[in-house]
């Protein structure tokens, strides 16, 4: 599959009256034309920043992308013009969000919303905006889609907002669809409507995802590959079946342990990860998860460790990696 | 067997909708606990499952007399809440406490940590000065937080050891029951573990009984010895952890239970998922019959018209009891 999108030791800081936040360092990765990546992480591992510095929605001040290359369509996003990365945005890339109230305009109607992009992106007029629109709603399962175009966002539910949303993040034919935790404020019985609906709509329209969340549940069932996130970095990635099964990072490998499944035996007592996430602010020197690693050696608290391939698609960010692969592998590595 | 601690039934609780300014008119009810009725045993954990609405917290909150029920009977340690009143009140109060979803909204910003655990020890008037010092030292201990945080305010704390310092102040009173109102879904997924654990340590030593109240039914099944679930106002089924998720009845339970994502791309290929249609409809107007009915994907006509009678389907030693026409 030919690479649709490239990220290269992307940087972004936020500057605070606490001091320098490092929301997000040298993250690099590709995505493929029509894959799924799954981004997942705890709170404040920086995954909502590391794509919002894609397509450069980082608010500035505070915040700044101080350093990398977004290469996408023969260019670098980052240094592009702002009409250029306007262009991009909405059109090219879409992304829905958490909170589709926070991205809806309360004061329009959902048709307005839709047809706005359509006429501005797309160059339809009224009419035609207005009918693509009833087709769109229709596609993301909303009934009554031609009178519910005159409502407002006030007047659906919140399933229904991010079906909206869906609805208006697909209205161009984007290539890439960015979707940033946008179950997680829903109840499950509506989050497996909307994964699948995004399941049905990525073998119709084709487009490739990157899916975040903290649910290490939901992106199992969505995504072909996985990067881990942890203190801004990227400590692990691997496709989906390596990442679930043979766990490298003593970071992903708690994360697993900690979550209780439901198909599994009642047994007991969960395996917490001690401790807490680090502070952005203060970032020990050493590898960033080693105040709380049940592995550590001397070597990870003054040392962090690179994120290195350790096989042609799985890379990993851990002194000790091997010694985890020959345990996870049942001793074939080691 | 254990004992009976508490026994619920046929609670309900309607909160009005008024309209008008000056004269207000009350125009309609939000049924948001339509009758509901389950026992718990001492020592037990009962979970509480069902989506957004439904009226998990509405029922956690009427059993606590915190809203005075619209009807039915709550009865704990054998002794009737709903009529009662004043210091009788207070005194079966201080033995049933409330833990809170949000770690950051639950505690006062600007009392210390101190102050904010030692409060219901003033109110309940169980001990001052330097007792009251010691013990609030002793509950830091006991919820796995360093004695000399006592100092400090809620905004120096992350959401996990907020959660433990709201424990600290249920558990102050020395409570027989606590009602656990989403714990842990504030908290990131490898804080909410260590979370579980201490409520599972604190049972244990100090013999509580929870009422766990989640829509995360992974973490609900781990927690609890039985589990209801809830859906628009009632309880659809109530069973064991293990007969629950074995084998659920209720047509509602299972479209839940395969919603429910598994961190197992292997299963999560294979699984079939039942997709309920539409949303939730609204408590204010509920459909007739049984109020699943507009989702079901086993609907039949009776369902439309007649409400399913709540009734157990297992055994008495193994009570499934479930509210479905499917098993008339
Ligand atoms: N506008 C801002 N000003 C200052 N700091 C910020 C700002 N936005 C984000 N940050 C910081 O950047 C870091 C990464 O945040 P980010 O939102 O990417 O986390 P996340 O992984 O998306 O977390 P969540 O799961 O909570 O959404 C955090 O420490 C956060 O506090
Ligand atoms: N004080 C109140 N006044 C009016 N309506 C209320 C009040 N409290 C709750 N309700 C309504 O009662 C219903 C049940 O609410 P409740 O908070 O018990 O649901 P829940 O199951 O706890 O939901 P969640 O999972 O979102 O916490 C909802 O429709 C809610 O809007
Ligand atoms: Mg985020
Ligand atoms: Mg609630």
């Amino acid at each position: 599959m030919a690479t649709l999108l490239e990220v290269k030791g992307l940087e972004t800081k936020f500057f605070t009256h606490e001091g320098v936040v490092h929301a997000v360092t040298d993250v690099s990765y590709k995505l493929d034309e029509g894959e799924t990546l799954g981004i997942v992480g705890e709170s404040g591992s920086g995954k909502s920043v590391s794509v919002l510095s894609l397509i450069r929605l980082i608010p500035q001040p505070p915040g700044k992308i101080t350093g990398g290359e977004v290469w996408f369509d023969g260019r670098d996003l980052l240094k592009v013009s702002d009409e250029e990365i306007r262009q991009v945005r909405g059109n090219r890339i879409a992304m829905i969000f958490q909170d589709p109230m926070t991205s809806l305009n309360p004061v329009l109607t959902i048709g307005q919303q839709i047809t706005e992009a359509l006429e501005l992106h797309l160059g339809m007029d009224k009419r035609q905006a207005r009918a693509r629109a009833v087709e769109l709603l229709e596609m993301v399962g909303i009934p009554d889609a031609a009178t519910r175009l005159d409502d407002y966002p006030h007047q659906f539910s919140g399933g229904m907002r991010q079906r909206v949303m869906i609805a208006m993040g697909l209205s161009c034919n984007p290539q890439i669809l960015i979707a940033d935790e946008p179950t997680t404020a829903l109840d499950v019985t509506i989050q497996a409507q909307i994964i699948d609906l995004v399941k049905e709509l990525r073998e119709k329209v084709g487009m490739a995802i990157i899916w975040i969340t903290h649910d290490l549940g939901v992106v199992a069932g969505l995504a072909n590959r996985v990067i881990v996130m942890y203190g801004g970095r990227i400590v692990e990635e691997a496709r989906v079946h390596d990442l679930y099964h043979r766990p490298y990072h003593p970071y992903t490998l708690g994360l697993l342990h900690s979550v209780p499944r439901l198909d599994a035996a009642h047994t007991g007592r969960l395996i917490p990860i001690d401790g807490l996430p680090p502070d952005l602010i203060d970032m020990p020197p050493g590898c960033p998860f080693a105040p709380r690693c049940t592995f550590k050696i001397e070597r990870c608290d003054v040392e962090n460790p690179p994120l290195e391939y350790v096989s042609s698609t799985r890379r990993v960010a851990c002194w000790r990696w091997e010694e985890m692969a020959a345990r996870q592998d049942g001793g074939f590595r080691g | 067997m254990a004992e009976t601690l508490l026994e619920v039934k046929d609670l309900k609780m309607y909160f009005p909708v008024t309209r008008g300014i000056v004269i207000q008119r009350k125009v309609a009810d939000v049924k948001a606990v339509d009758g509901v009725s389950f026992t718990i045993k001492r020592g037990e954990t009962l979970g509480l499952v069902g989506e957004s609405g439904c009226g998990k917290s509405t029922t956690g909150r009427a059993i606590l007399q915190l809203y005075r029920p619209t009807a039915g009977s709550v009865k704990f340690d054998g002794k009737e809440l709903t009529t009662m009143k004043g210091e009788e009140l207070r005194r079966q109060r201080r033995r049933m406490q409330m833990i809170f979803q949000d770690p950051y909204a639950s505690l006062n910003p600007r009392m210390t940590v101190g102050s904010i655990i030692a409060e219901p020890l003033e109110i309940h008037k169980i001990s001052s000065g330097k007792e009251k010092q010691e013990r609030v030292q002793e509950l830091l201990r006991l919820v796995g937080l360093n004695p000399y945080f006592a100092q400090r305010y809620p905004h120096e704390f992350s959401g996990g050891q907020r959660q433990r310092i709201g424990i600290a102040r249920a558990l102050a009173v020395n409570p027989d029951f606590i009602v656990c109102d989403e714990p842990i879904s504030a908290l990131d997924v490898s804080i909410q573990a260590q979370i579980v654990n201490l409520l599972q340590d604190l049972q244990q030593e100090l013999k509580l009984t929870y009422l766990f109240i989640a829509h995360d039914l992974s973490m609900v099944r781990h927690i609890s010895d039985r589990v209801a679930v809830m859906y628009l106002g009632k309880i659809v089924e109530l069973t064991d952890y293990k007969t629950l998720y074995d084998e659920p009845k209720h047509p509602y339970t299972q479209a839940l239970l395969s919603a429910v994502p598994i961190p197992d791309p292997a299963i999560e290929e294979k699984r079939q998922r039942i997709i309920l249609q539409g949303d939730v409809p609204s408590p204010l107007n509920p459909p007739a019959g049984c109020r699943f009915h507009t989702r079901c994907p086993r609907v039949m006509d009776v369902c439309r018209h007649v409400e399913p009678e709540w009734k157990n389907v297992g055994t008495a030693d193994r009570e499934h009891w479930v509210a479905c026409h499917l098993y008339d």
